[in-house]
């Protein structure tokens, strides 16, 4: 893709990317990204958002070196001794240091959000591009599996689903990413609609590309943007749905250092040591709100037709 | 607008909330867990807590002093003898006692309700059952033999203690047959009516149950004993222990039933509130499932007993809560051993491991239910086995799930509680050292067969126990079950469960028997 | 001519209403099928479940005659259909009651709960998101959309148990868990289930007041979420609106500026706010699960809780289908206001 001309130097760039009238569809390509960029540059809040993002990242990247003890280490004499030098958050109930759980416990936090993205998104938009390109009785039947799925109330069904499943973590993330796909199913689905009456899908069409070209080549990366706005959206309420059910039990099982599953140890704790429940709650919190910082950001700068 | 009429609003109701008026003088306001009961009918409760409420709205024909338990005397029986071939034992009963209904206690209702535990066969039954008794038999086996005498004759002359413990268990409740047949549907004995309402002479009945939520029981004024000083007793589900503490703190309630240890310590400083502990019959003990490779070994099997850091877990998670305990029987029962030989020593379970060729370890599973303390002690045993190189995983499960699994005979280890099911030591010997048939298609699910242990010597020696009259042999009997059972089963026990109960200081009198069936609320005084 | 277009729009709506029935009846279906096969795949014999642990071989045999376990799936199915139609949701094993029973008797408290819960929410919510769109930029629309991104990332059942500590346990201004303390419990006949309406009813006033004091925490909490989902909503519906070229025309006409926005643009927000209310309504009905268990609120959250706990899947599965149903409702509701009342759907 990237023409052979030479690169523009540095000063040239700025005017290069910001060209009213790009000569190549790479230069609109990457004009339309720095300009997005810049949009999102000046939205302080979701620069915010992401800054704390990747800095989960890194947490959980270097866990082992950052965590001063083993998180699943029980000390027994050691056990809801406050804030100290030595243990910066505290322990808890079995003497395992709440800070080493809490950066360990961003692993499982990214884990399940990743892997929710990950099959969600994908299962989301195939089925939603299909269905609104083909149309006709597909749509009809692939409609009606997503309206099922979304009558459903998501945390009950999530709670049914694990009630079945059993506890545990990969569970958990089974019962939310089979709710969260028909969200995105729809959103592609309307895109797709109007993209499919498009110019330029016709002219595709009338180049002889079949509906497999054109929905995997054309279309599902014009709906990536509005469906990535609504993923990172959505991942706040993931990791939410995911404490919730660690804080029911039903989620991931004990040692693992769970946030919401540790709120929920730190539960029986409220009265007389206030840090076991306090600060894995604050690190759901913080999280979730990165990720809602992020997305009211990403929507303004991919998706300015939504107001909301 | 509207929202500043709102805002009055809840702001006049938090003035008007801050003061807390105290519990009525007459009634006694308890929180409890509620969740584990299913039915009401004493034909069909076997739960803890179930078990408890029908001690106080149903008499047994006997019961035993909840100081010692040894001793046993008559409650709906005035007297009662045992035929020389130890088979008949003949029962006279109170003229003059009623029910909460009204109606005469007579001999009619002792064999109704002894005959329709037989009959419905719930979960209980065998309390009776293994004694002879089937739905065939039992209109010759427990007779009326006068308004106020009953006959029952068993299959074989079993000791006698055996036998009569086992009538002081909640299936030995008298039920109020003229009340349960008004009920009955389907001819079920007024089973369905009975699982949500009573129908006894004890001192209390019940006014209402939600399941999981509260409770309600109102003095029986009927009682032919003693008038009960509390009109009402009215048990919350609260099922967390900060939020039991809290309450009683307050003075929301009288009584909280599930006090953990980490709370028991802010409790105890608090002048207004008295700690009450008993040791209960129930025991914490690790199954190892001798289908296991490694389990298998003796060797294995001795070396986890020394991986478990007994004082450790008695002193921190446990604290108060429950006593280190090593033998199946539980103290207080007849025979049982109070010797502990284990305590956390690596070098010799590395030792053990060393003569099993393990000196590098193993890995294996724990089933354990995601509750409070299981959970706490698995990790902490997962803890200390490590120290050895022994690699356990532990999986959590809901109760009901584990237990599927348990008696698939599919788990590697199974972190359990045991409650003994009436005060006679068979009890625990029956499941603990007897299996019949360790196939799996055996009959006979006591817990040696869950664990596959093939036992054949010790289950003659547990049969023949059971039926010893002479309680001195019988104690040393139990005893060298026990002792033999430290050296080679593939059970760890660990400890034996204390209740706490916390209360109000101004609140009186409660005892707190052995086991749940012996709590008695008509001693309550405020 | 008049008369075709008559009968057309007659025939349209007549297609439409047909169409969405078979809707109905396949997602209904469909929800069976599901709580069906859920109940299906769990890893606990059903049995056992009934029988308890100590149970003989011969009653586990008996039981499990009876629960028809012996049967082909797709037999299974249908009686299952079939007791589900006839409102026959199997029996609790957690409280050996038919779970309908159950269900009918909790979810009264769930109600109760959403209601004041919605209340909370329209009256703070919709106000904030007018004023938020009327001044957008200013210090109050930043306030607004801080709080509810807050909102949006506070796990609820953090935010139930540091309130219960703050308010019941330190400052002692609230009263603690429960609908009403402990004593009043059961004092008042449930007539129509709902704590409040019955204590009027039976004219206890003391006991309204406790229960009243009781609702505020937990409908506080779940009127936060409501809040900040609605005032957003509202934002948008709002600034959409006040875009339009008939605000500018009433405004030229000299119409005063409280009308434009309450009156004009508000009322044309009107059909979309509802269906914006019920689907709040509707997911503060799920967001109960949590915020029951915190507050021991006895109503259909807990219940399922509770059932979950103890792996009761006739509860959990009666419970879950109730809540799909009346989610299924809601969302029938909204289809039905902008199919039929919106003018601009025809």
């Amino acid at each position: 893709m990237i023409p052979e001309r030479a690169r523009p130097n540095k000063s040239a760039l700025k005017s290069w990317l910001l060209s009213d009238a790009p000569a190549s569809a790479f230069q609109a390509r990457a004009g339309r990204i720095y300009s997005g960029c810049l949009d999102f540059s000046k939205n302080r809040s979701a620069v915010l958002g992401l800054s704390i993002i990747l800095f989960l990242i890194l947490i959980a990247i270097l866990a082992p070196r950052i965590a001063p003890c083993d998180p699943l280490l029980t000390d027994l004499k050691n056990r809801l001794q406050p804030i100290s030098p030595k243990h910066f958050f505290g322990t808890d109930e079995l003497g395992r240091d709440i800070f080493s759980r809490i950066v360990f416990g961003s692993r499982l936090t990214l884990y399940v959000v990743g892997l929710v993205a990950v099959i969600a998104a994908p299962a989301g938009i195939v089925i939603g591009t299909i269905s609104g390109y083909l149309g006709g009785a597909i749509d009809t039947l692939l409609m009606r599996i997503t309206d099922i799925f979304l009558a459903f109330p998501k945390l009950i069904l999530a709670l049914a689903l694990v009630a079945a499943l059993g506890p545990g973590i990969e569970n958990a993330v089974i019962a939310i990413a089979v709710t969260s796909w028909p969200a995105y199913a729809r959103i592609a689905r309307a895109e797709t609609l109007t993209l499919r009456s498009c110019d330029f899908i016709h002219a595709i069409r009338l180049q002889g590309a079949g509906p497999f070209r054109i929905i995997t080549g054309h279309i599902m990366p014009l709906c990536l943007s509005s469906l990535i706005v609504r993923v990172t959206l959505d991942m706040a309420g993931v990791i939410l749905t995911a404490a919730g059910l660690g804080f029911l039990g039903l989620g991931a099982q004990p040692p693992s250092p769970e946030w919401g599953a540790m709120t929920s140890g730190g539960r029986a704790y409220i009265l007389d040591y206030w840090w076991v429940i306090t600060l894995p709650g604050s690190a759901i919190f913080v999280v979730s709100l990165a990720f809602n910082l992020l997305g009211d950001g990403l929507r303004e700068v991919l998706d300015p037709r939504k107001g909301y | 607008m509207k929202k500043t009429v709102w805002i009055a609003l809840v702001l006049s109701l938090l003035a008007a909330n801050t003061l807390f008026a105290a519990t009525p003088g007459d009634t006694l306001v308890m929180a409890s867990k509620l969740d584990d009961i299913i039915t009401l009918d004493p034909a069909e409760i076997f739960e803890f807590t179930g078990a408890e409420l029908a001690a106080n709205m149903y008499d047994r024909l006997i019961g035993y002093d909840v100081e010692d338990a040894g001793k046993i005397f008559g409650v709906v029986a005035e007297s009662w003898d045992i035929s020389k071939d130890g088979r008949t034992y003949s029962f006279k009963i109170w003229d003059g006692m009623k029910f909460a209904s009204g109606n005469k206690l007579t001999a009619d209702d002792v064999v109704f309700s002894l005959q329709r535990v037989i009959k419905l066969n719930k979960s209980p039954a065998f309390l009776l059952t293994q004694f002879g008794f089937t739905p065939a038999n039992m209109d010759e086996r427990i007779v009326k033999t006068g308004d106020y005498t009953v006959k029952l004759v068993i299959d074989k002359p079993y000791a006698p203690a055996f036998f009569l413990y086992c009538l002081t268990a909640t299936p030995g409740s008298i039920v109020d047959r003229q009340e349960a047949l008004k009920h009955a549907e389907n001819g079920d004995a007024g089973h369905g009516w009975l699982k949500t309402h009573s129908a006894g002479s004890g001192p209390f009945a019940l006014t209402i149950w939600k399941p999981s939520e509260i409770l309600i029981l109102a003095a029986n004024a009927q009682y032919h004993s003693k008038k009960p000083a509390m009109k009402r007793i009215i048990v919350r589900h609260v099922p967390e222990s900060a939020t039991q503490r809290i309450l009683l703190e307050k003075g929301d309630i009288d009584m909280a039933r599930n006090i953990q240890p980490d709370d028991l310590k802010g409790l105890s400083e608090n002048p207004s509130i008295r700690i009450r502990k008993k040791v209960k019959g129930a025991l914490y003990y690790l199954g190892l499932n001798q289908k296991n490779r490694y389990l298998k070994i003796p060797q294995v099997r001795q070396a986890l007993k020394y991986l478990i850091d007994y004082a450790g877990m008695e002193s921190t998670i446990l604290s108060g809560k429950a006593v280190v305990h090593q033998a199946f029987l539980p103290g207080g029962f007849l025979g049982a051993l109070a010797e502990t030989p284990f305590s956390l020593d690596v070098e010799k379970a590395k030792g053990l491991l060393k003569e099993a060729g393990l000196e590098n370890g193993f890995s294996v599973t724990m089933d354990v239910r995601n509750t409070e303390p299981s959970i706490s002690m698995a990790v902490a045993i997962q803890a200390s086995f490590a120290l050895a190189g022994v690699k356990l995983e532990i999986i959590p499960g809901e109760g009901k799930q584990v237990l599927t699994k348990y008696r698939d005979r599919a788990h590697d280890i199974f972190i359990g509680r045991w409650g003994p099911d009436y005060m006679d030591p068979h009890t625990n010997a029956d499941t603990f050292a007897r299996n019949p048939d360790n196939s799996d298609a055996g009959q006979s699910k006591t817990m040696a067969w869950r664990n596959a242990w093939d036992i054949p010597g010790m289950t003659r020696k547990a049969d023949a126990a059971v039926l010893e009259k002479d309680p001195a042999t019988r104690v040393r009997m139990y005893l060298e079950m026990q002792r033999e059972h430290q050296k080679s089963a593939p059970f760890i026990f660990m400890f034996q469960e204390i209740e706490i109960l916390a209360e109000r200081a101004n609140v009186n009198g409660f005892p707190l028997g052995p086991s749940f069936d012996s709590n008695f609320y008509r001693f309550i005084t405020k | 001519m008049e008369d075709i277009i008559h009968h057309r729009r007659i025939y349209r709506t007549l297609n439409r209403a047909v169409g969405m029935a078979a809707m109905v009846g396949a997602t209904c279906l469909g929800l069976l099928l599901a709580t069906f096969l859920i109940g299906r795949i769990v890893p606990i014999d059903p049995v056992l479940a009934v029988v308890g642990d100590k149970a003989s071989a011969e009653v586990y045999q008996r039981v499990r005659l009876e629960l028809g376990l012996h049967l082909p799936l797709w037999r299974q199915f249908f009686i299952y259909v079939k007791a589900i139609l006839s409102g026959d949701f199997g029996v609790s094993v957690l409280t050996a009651r038919p779970v309908i029973e159950d269900i009918a008797r909790v979810f009264p408290a769930t109600v109760e709960l959403a209601v004041i819960a919605t209340l909370i929410g329209v009256f703070s919510g919709i106000p904030l998101g007018i004023f938020s769109a009327v001044r957008q930029g200013s210090l109050l629309d930043h306030l607004a959309r801080i709080m509810g991104l807050i909102g949006y990332s506070l796990p609820i059942f953090w935010l139930g148990l540091m309130g219960l500590m703050v308010f019941y346990a330190r400052l002692n201004l609230l009263p603690g868990p429960g609908r009403v303390d402990v004593f009043y419990e059961n004092m008042v006949d449930p007539v129509t289930g709902f704590l409040l309406i019955d204590c009027i009813l039976a004219g206890e006033w003391g006991i309204f007041r406790n229960a009243l004091s009781h609702i505020i925490l937990p409908a506080s909490l779940l009127g936060y979420y409501s809040m900040a989902y609605l005032s957003r909503m509202t934002r948008s519906l709002m600034i959409a609106q006040l875009g339009q070229e008939y605000i500018l025309t009433a405004r030229v006409k000299g119409i005063a500026e409280w009308r434009v926005i309450w009156g004009h643009a508000l009322d044309n927000c009107r059909i979309p706010l509802i269906t914006v209310i019920a689907m709040s309504f509707g997911s503060l009905l799920e967001g109960s699960v949590l915020t029951e268990t915190v507050f021991s609120w006895p109503g259909l959250g807990q219940y399922l809780t509770n059932s979950l706990l103890n792996a009761d899947m006739n509860a959990v599965l009666g419970g879950t289908l109730v809540v799909g149903a009346i989610f299924l409702g809601i969302n029938l509701f909204s289809d039905f206001l902008y199919e039929f009342l919106d003018p601009r759907a025809r």
